[in-house]
């Protein structure tokens, strides 16, 4: 169990694995995240879902290398068994709670900036075998950054690409990337955007502006992913809700995201401490 | 032989020492002190320690065999209602309990009985290999039943289920087994792999397999562990997890965390051993709203960190829930109490960091529904105390997951699943005990409700 099965570099310092994982598998719904710990002193690392293949009874993952156990965790190898691996952990997307018929009516619009591909994947390819052909912007700093354009291409027609330095798709940030697709006709009933907390805070206000219902799925801090810590408390429409277990997907125009990025730096600090005293061993 | 009425003292780790390091505050019995203690029990007919066990520990008995200098014996007497003695002998109540009860008591000290099952219980993980109570096999062994949680409710209930000879597995949230006693109570109370782990082993020894990183209401649900998985009962013992908040001004500022966080870090995922990963924060001065025994764990905790660690308590020292052990131990280790203090705001820096909680002074009213006093507000008394974080310990609820994700399964207004006398819940072969049934309260009460459960099991497969 909690094996990694397979590895791939997909860009610079971003990793897929599958992992051995059948109860897991079996459970997992679009929407929903996991929590990986890499060795018995590691971290409870909260990640998205990218697929599951509950016949192979596996789950893969996506990671960036960003602080000291986020690099842990990519330089473990096929093979290797994670300390922990435990999910799926909160509530599954909204949508897949509609009948057929309420979905063809519904057209989507996926904004995915940077990793955020990942967990939108698993949406994607869950309306795509229902017959519904979302839109998808995939939003990075440049080209080799784009990950899951490929995937993304085989489930949808409607993927359009957006890279900050131009050097793929369009030229400049994913939210002028919608507007300027709105300006051209496209409808959109419902935009799911999920990426870094920044780009989901300005996804919203353009889709406030644009008067387009908006879910975004909150990355928070987290220690347990079981509603027992409460270091994802972020507030929503006034409340302060737990984003482990009653998120992590929100109203993206109810999120006060100002509070929610400054709570993601509670720990900054003492992580770069860990990531200096990981470089230097 | 004359009564001693003198309890045999035992050491402590010096507390300007203690107040640096996690190791253990009380080392415990010696032989020759477990043994003169032993020595003071008068071995009652009607032992009024054993009706005031939870899971009545036969306790003269145990103390008898002690002072023929028997351990072995007397560790065999304790395992027939108790596999977790190094636990409850350090963490019972033991005051309100049996040694409330002892008769000894009454004009002087009673037994230390605590002190006595952690010295025969530490014996025991020293020196007893393995387990001799393996389950004789049964027509029983292929009946499958489900426990939910692996804290004291969920391990007392399937040691005694295994003992009958039922196949029983445990499904733990995390990615280690125990509950409370792993990520709640510190390593200064209750070491973990010293301890903890072995007594959790003991559990395994009997046959019980523990399943960790399992989330009961996500990875598998009740109906499916009853309906797929063929699971013929299940035991709910998944604790009280869910942290309250104040829901005061400012409680979002970083630097405010809930007691469940801070100690979840310091214990499970040790971050005060700098070779692990976990980050934890302090700053200076860290503020614990609360006085129970969560409260006392984490100013505790604070103050090993390096900080200097105050207590926040709206009523007055009397009213205090915790044990007076652990009030003790802390003011000892130089915690600061301010009584009759309630936090009305958090008051961030520029950044949104905490910088100070506002506070008013109480004074204490008339009676509530508790029995104990009410604090009521002094008018114009609000005043600042400076502090760098906040740890909020004002107690917990049932975490909901699992009542939500389970047909049939009522809950009270507070979140706790309702569960009859042998809890039995309304949902046909679902059991429940401990905290999540009773709200926060005792590893040992836990424990009792779990081994009340294991009974109602057997009797319901037995007549299903």
């Amino acid at each position: 169990m909690h094996t990694i099965l397979t590895k791939q570099t997909l860009a610079p310092q971003i990793v897929a694995m599958t992992v051995d994982a059948p109860r897991m598998a079996t459970a997992a719904k679009p929407g929903q995240f996991l929590i990986v710990i890499p060795d018995e002193k590691g971290e409870r690392i909260p990640l998205t879902i990218c697929d599951y293949d509950a016949n192979e009874g596996t789950i893969t993952i996506v990671i960036q290398a960003i602080g000291a156990s986020s690099k842990k965790l990519i330089e473990m190898n096929v093979g290797d068994k994670f300390e922990g691996f435990v999910g799926p952990l909160g509530h599954p997307s909204e949508f897949i709670h509609l009948s057929y018929e309420e979905l063809s009516k519904k057209s989507f619009m996926f904004v995915a900036g940077g990793l955020g591909a990942a967990p939108v994947y698993p949406q994607v390819k869950w309306l795509s075998e229902r017959g519904v052909q979302p839109h998808v912007i995939i939003g990075a700093k440049s080209a080799e950054y784009v990950i899951f354009e490929e995937e993304f291409r085989k489930l949808t027609p409607n993927v359009h690409i957006a890279t900050d330095d131009g050097s793929r798709g369009f030229h400049g940030l994913v939210t002028a990337l919608l507007e300027k697709l709105v300006e051209k006709g496209n409808k959109y009933d419902e935009v799911i955007a999920i990426g870094p907390m920044v780009m989901m805070k300005f996804v919203s206000l353009t889709t406030k502006k644009l008067e387009i219902p908006t879910i975004v799925s909150l990355n928070t801090i987290m220690v347990d992913g079981s509603g027992m810590c409460g270091a994802c408390r972020v507030t929503v429409d006034g409340k302060v809700r737990f984003a482990c277990v009653e998120g992590p997907e929100f109203d993206g125009h109810k999120v006060d995201f100002d509070e929610a990025m400054r709570r993601a730096k509670m720990y900054h600090t003492q992580e770069a401490e860990a990531s200096h005293k990981c470089n230097i061993r | 032989m004359a009564i001693n009425y003198i309890r045999t003292k035992v050491k402590e780790q010096d507390p300007k020492v203690r107040a640096t390091n996690f190791s253990e505050v009380c080392y415990g019995y010696t032989k020759e002190e477990a043994l003169e203690e032993a020595s003071r029990c008068i071995n009652c007919k009607k032992p009024r320690c054993v009706e005031a066990c939870p899971v009545s520990v036969q306790i003269p008995r145990f103390i008898e065999a002690l002072t023929k200098d028997d351990v072995a014996r007397a560790a065999q007497i304790i395992a027939e209602d108790n596999l977790l003695p190094s636990v409850c002998g350090r963490v019972c109540p033991q005051e309100n309990q049996c040694e409330g009860s002892c008769i000894l008591g009454v004009k002087g000290e009673p037994v230390a009985i605590g002190l006595l099952e952690r010295y025969v219980g530490d014996w025991k993980i020293k020196n007893v290999e393995s387990n001799d109570q393996s389950p004789a096999p049964s027509h029983q062994s292929q009946i499958k039943v489900a426990i939910v949680g692996s804290g004291p409710a969920g391990l007392a209930c399937a040691a005694d289920l295994a003992k009958m000879g039922y196949a029983v597995t445990i499904f733990e949230v995390l990615h280690k087994a125990g509950g409370v006693l792993q990520y709640g109570i510190p390593e200064f109370r209750l070491p973990k792999s010293a301890i903890v782990e072995q007594e959790i082993n003991a559990v395994r020894e009997l046959g019980v397999e523990i399943v960790t990183d399992t989330v009961v209401g996500r990875t598998v649900t009740i109906d499916e562990l009853m309906d797929r998985d063929g699971f013929e009962a299940v035991f709910i013992g998944s604790g009280a997890g869910l942290p309250k908040f104040m829901g005061i001004q400012g409680e979002s500022s970083n630097g405010v965390v809930s007691a469940n966080e801070f100690l979840t870090r310091a214990n499970l995922m040790k971050a005060y051993d700098s070779s692990y990963d976990t980050p934890i924060f302090t700053g200076s001065h860290v503020v614990v709203v609360g006085g129970g025994n969560v409260a006392m764990d984490a100013v505790r905790t604070a103050k090993r960190l390096g900080a200097k660690a105050t207590i926040v308590y709206r009523r007055s020292e009397a009213e205090l829930p915790a044990r007076l052990e652990e009030v003790h131990h802390a003011k000892e280790e130089g915690i600061e109490f301010r009584m009759l203090t309630n936090p009305t705001a958090i008051v961030a820096d520029e950044n949104g960091w905490v910088k100070a909680i506002r506070c008013v002074e109480m004074e204490l009213g008339e009676p509530d529904a508790s029995g104990r006093r009410s604090p009521v507000v002094k008018v114009g008394s609000e005043f600042e105390v400076e502090c760098s974080s906040v740890v909020m310990a004002l107690g917990t609820s049932p975490n909901p997951l699992i009542s939500q994700t389970t047909a049939g399964l009522e809950t009270n207004r507070w979140g706790c699943v309702v569960a009859d006398e042998n809890g039995a819940t309304t949902r046909q072969g679902v059991f429940a005990g401990g905290d999540v049934v009773t709200g926060a309260a005792t590893v040992i009460l836990a424990m009792g409700a779990g081994r009340t459960a294991a009974r109602a099991i057997d009797n319901y497969l037995k007549t299903k």
